[in-house]
């Protein structure tokens, strides 16, 4: 009964997004505001159904209905209680349809936060957003429905993929999907500028909390992600440039031109045609994400079952979108005046590269992750692009583009003197470059790429810091958004010397070991001491007590295993790791060799500066919270309510 | 300069630099395509010597030889067959029998020296290249056995 009530909830969304999406469009084209009202509640009504959706399944998941197709896939009356609640969404159908949760929450925060908009504008928004989510409902309802029934019922469940039993993973979809949602509200703002032929300085600080919020959790989704393929894949990698990691890199980073185009929008008024391409340009690559992670194109965790009509859907979908707001932008666009006028030298000059890069640098990546899949597509052979072409095309189109972060948020408006930017930052300069050719020399072996990366890690943070102390010394309140800024970008250069770190100095050693063996990396020492049999709620493991050891004082005691879950087959390796401030020390067990004496192979691994990938990102979600969570932007807001207070005081 | 000039420059610096990069971008693209061979396209010497590439087909039974972290193994697409060597842990998934890619050079004795071999997450899962390789030599069997 209750799948069937899911069932129902959703086919009734259906149609209520076909009300939001269509008559309050209608409503703004005929003038009629009757019909743009409606965009508020069907919104409303629309996440409710929803919801109630997504609440069905999840109980269908936790009272064991393995009467439900989804259900018997993807769990077990063993699998632990949370697990349970998260395999909600560790299939295809189950995460497209908290995609559609998402994005029907999104929608409703729009309803209910934009008070401040004129009714017009909240009408074309919703109504886009309407539009969008008539593509997901459909596409649910006619391929991919969680709600499908078994007959007879399954006696037991398949088990969620071990892989996704982890904490990680039970919110790294929903963090990353609240992103890539988050993205069709800016592109919706986009588009009902478009729409209006308003595209000013009030669409751009409308759209621009909105944007950072998206930003913000595609950037915990995708740290997430990484933190959960470090230690949970047993390899000890934090990026694969796999294609699936690609298509939520793709989406961060014209996200992350977008919210500094927005910047040059709101207070200068220029950049408005590239601004409003960038956020088509953000949705359509969280759109192709989508599509390369559902459609079965792509071979990782993500894809599930591959059906080719759910692939030709979302492309189809794409098409729409990517065609019908690109035809909209050509219509307009020659409408957009010119903002204000820029220097060649000006803050604007160095927003302009900020976006260059980043665009040229997603260009690469889309190269890189969709040339395999033509080639195939046209039967031209098979290939693969490795993960060297990205590290060569990447890393130098960072490396410029960190060079101007500085600068860019030194320099003034309109126009800058050159003069006036060196005398400023020259010391700060200095004080990188020593910092950055010095420090190799303390972790031992010195190279051009470690120095290059420290002192441009070491020029974002002292740049960063330098500028906050200016700022503290002056008098008068500071916004929330200047923290969120310079915290995003002390995150980033967190991140750097981090990455640059790992990458120059992590020391990896595949062993045999037996018990009591040791190997050493200075000056940690690793000593196999016990091989145990142990049992989990669903799994039998061997567990290694490996002792670390530091200039022979005991340090820590770290217990990787290997575990055999009872539904697959499927062995399991779960790393250990020691974390510190500066390091990692991780160890993962392999297979036992044969022979006449116990061996295992394991992997013993010191990953130096691997806490600092993470608390890199971390501020850049804080400075992104702090950023959206201004005040400027609840101003306008804040007036209104004052007004009607006081007009409601005088009438009472 | 007048802001005609302004403007003329900055889009002339913008153009020279994204030619740079896309230069720079297609000449690493095109150094690093992995090109994907089967153990009969390796046996007809169409695989090139000195160059990464990427063999897929099914490990063969009772081939796989451990000498300490180093490991051989035969990966063959029923018709033909190539020796591997990999030195390093395997995926939790590797097994006789079943799917498997490598990625690695040829040495001059024809021996796949892999670099890497390619961990995938789904015991039912069979790497799309591997099944590729294991079509295309069922679809040459097949046309063989019609052939008088």
């Amino acid at each position: 009964m209750i799948p069937e009530l899911g069932h129902f909830a959703l086919i009734l969304a259906l149609l209520v997004a076909v009300v939001q999406g269509v008559f309050p469009l209608w409503g703004t084209l005929s003038r009629n505001a009757a019909w743009q009202s409606l965009a508020r509640p069907s919104a409303l009504m629309q996440a409710a159904l929803v919801a109630l959706a997504f609440a069905c399944l999840s109980s269908s998941f936790l009272s064991n209905d393995f009467s439900v197709v989804y259900v018997a896939q993807h769990s077990n009356t063993l699998l632990p209680k949370p697990y349970q609640l998260a395999a909600v969404w560790g299939g295809h159908e189950g995460s497209l349809l908290l995609w559609v949760l998402m994005l029907a929450l999104w929608s409703a925060a729009v309803a209910v936060f934009s008070a401040s908009l004129p009714l017009a504008m909240v009408a074309r928004v919703l109504g886009v957003l309407g539009l969008v989510s008539i593509g997901f409902l459909s596409f649910i309802l006619t391929t991919s429905n969680p709600f499908e029934r078994l007959l007879p019922p399954a006696q037991e469940g398949r088990d969620l993929n071990p892989l996704l039993q982890d904490p990680g993973l039970v919110i790294h979809p929903p963090m990353l999907y609240m992103g890539y949602v988050g993205l069709s509200v800016t592109f919706a703002f986009a588009i009902a500028a478009l729409l209006s032929g308003r595209l000013d300085a009030a669409w751009a600080r409308w759209s621009r909390p909105w944007t950072v919020i998206a930003w913000t959790f595609l950037t915990f989704g995708i740290g997430l992600g990484s933190w959960w393929a470090y230690y949970e894949l047993g390899w000890g990698g934090w990026w694969f440039w796999d294609p699936v990691e690609n298509a939520s890199l793709m989406p961060w980073l014209v996200a992350t031109a977008l919210i500094h185009s927005l910047m040059v929008t709101e207070k200068r008024g220029s950049f408005k045609a590239w601004t409003v391409l960038l956020a088509i340009g953000a949705f359509s690559l969280s759109l192709l994400g989508t599509f390369l992670v559902r459609s079965g194109v792509l071979t990782s965790v993500h894809a599930f079952a591959s059906d080719p009509s759910r692939g030709v859907f979302i492309l189809l979908f794409l098409a729409v979108v990517v065609g019908s707001s690109l035809t909209l932008f050509a219509w307009r666009a020659p409408q957009v005046t010119l903002g204000g006028s820029m220097g060649l030298l000006s803050r604007e000059t160095f927003l302009l590269m900020n976006s260059v890069l980043l665009v040229v640098a997603t260009g690469a990546v889309l190269l890189g992750t969709i040339y395999p899949l033509v080639i195939d597509a046209l039967n031209l052979g098979k290939l693969s692009v490795g993960p060297p072409y990205f590290n060569l095309v990447f890393a130098p189109l960072m490396v410029p583009l960190l060079f101007i972060m500085i600068p860019g948020t030194v320099a003034r408006w309109r126009e800058a003197k050159l003069s006036e930017l060196v005398v400023e930052l020259r010391w700060v300069g200095c004080l990188a470059l020593l910092v950055g050719s010095i420090a190799p020399l303390a972790f031992g072996t010195w190279s051009v790429g470690t120095a290059l990366g420290w002192t441009l890690g070491a020029w974002v943070g002292l740049g960063t810091l330098w500028q906050v102390v200016q700022r503290l010394r002056k008098p008068g309140r500071i916004p929330a958004s200047f923290w969120g800024m310079h915290l995003a970008h002390l995150g980033m250069a967190v991140l750097v010397v981090g990455v640059t770190g790992v990458k120059s100095f992590e020391v990896e050693r595949d062993v045999r070991m037996g018990l009591g063996d040791e190997v050493t990396i200075a000056p940690y020492t690793f000593r196999l001491v016990d091989m145990k049999n142990v049992q989990g709620p669903n799994y039998r493991a061997v567990r290694a007590e490996v002792h670390v050891l530091r200039n022979g004082q005991p340090l820590e005691v770290l217990s990787p295993e290997k575990r055999n879950y009872f539904s697959t087959a499927m062995p399991m390796t779960e790393a250990a790791i020691d974390s510190g401030f500066m390091r990692d020390l991780y160890v993962s067990l392999g297979d036992r060799l044969e022979g006449e004496r116990p061996e295992w192979s394991m992997r013993v691994y010191y990953k130096p500066f691997v806490p600092w990938l993470w608390g890199g990102v971390l501020l850049m979600v804080f400075g992104g919270v702090a950023a959206a969570l201004d005040r400027r932007y609840r101003k306008t807001q804040v007036a209104d309510e004052l007004a009607e207070a006081s007009a409601a005081a005088r009438a009472g | 300069m007048k802001p005609r000039h302004r403007r003329f420059l900055l889009i002339a610096a913008g153009v020279a630099v994204l030619a740079v990069t896309t230069a720079f971008v297609l000449n690493a693209f095109q150094s690093n395509l992995v090109f994907f061979f089967s153990p009969t396209q390796i046996a007809q010497g169409e695989a090139p010597k000195g160059r990464v590439f990427r063999v897929g087909g099914m490990v063969k039974e009772g081939s796989v030889k451990r000498d300490q972290v180093l490991v051989e193994f035969v990966v063959t697409d029923t018709i033909h067959e190539t020796p591997v060597r990999y030195s390093g842990l395997l995926p939790d998934l590797f097994k006789e029998g079943k799917g498997v890619v490598a990625q690695g050079k040829l040495d001059e004795q024809g021996l796949f020296v892999a670099s890497e071999v390619l961990a995938k997450h789904d015991e039912n899962y069979m790497p799309p290249e591997a099944q590729h390789a294991l079509d295309k030599a069922a679809a040459a069997k097949a046309a063989q056995t019609v052939k008088p």
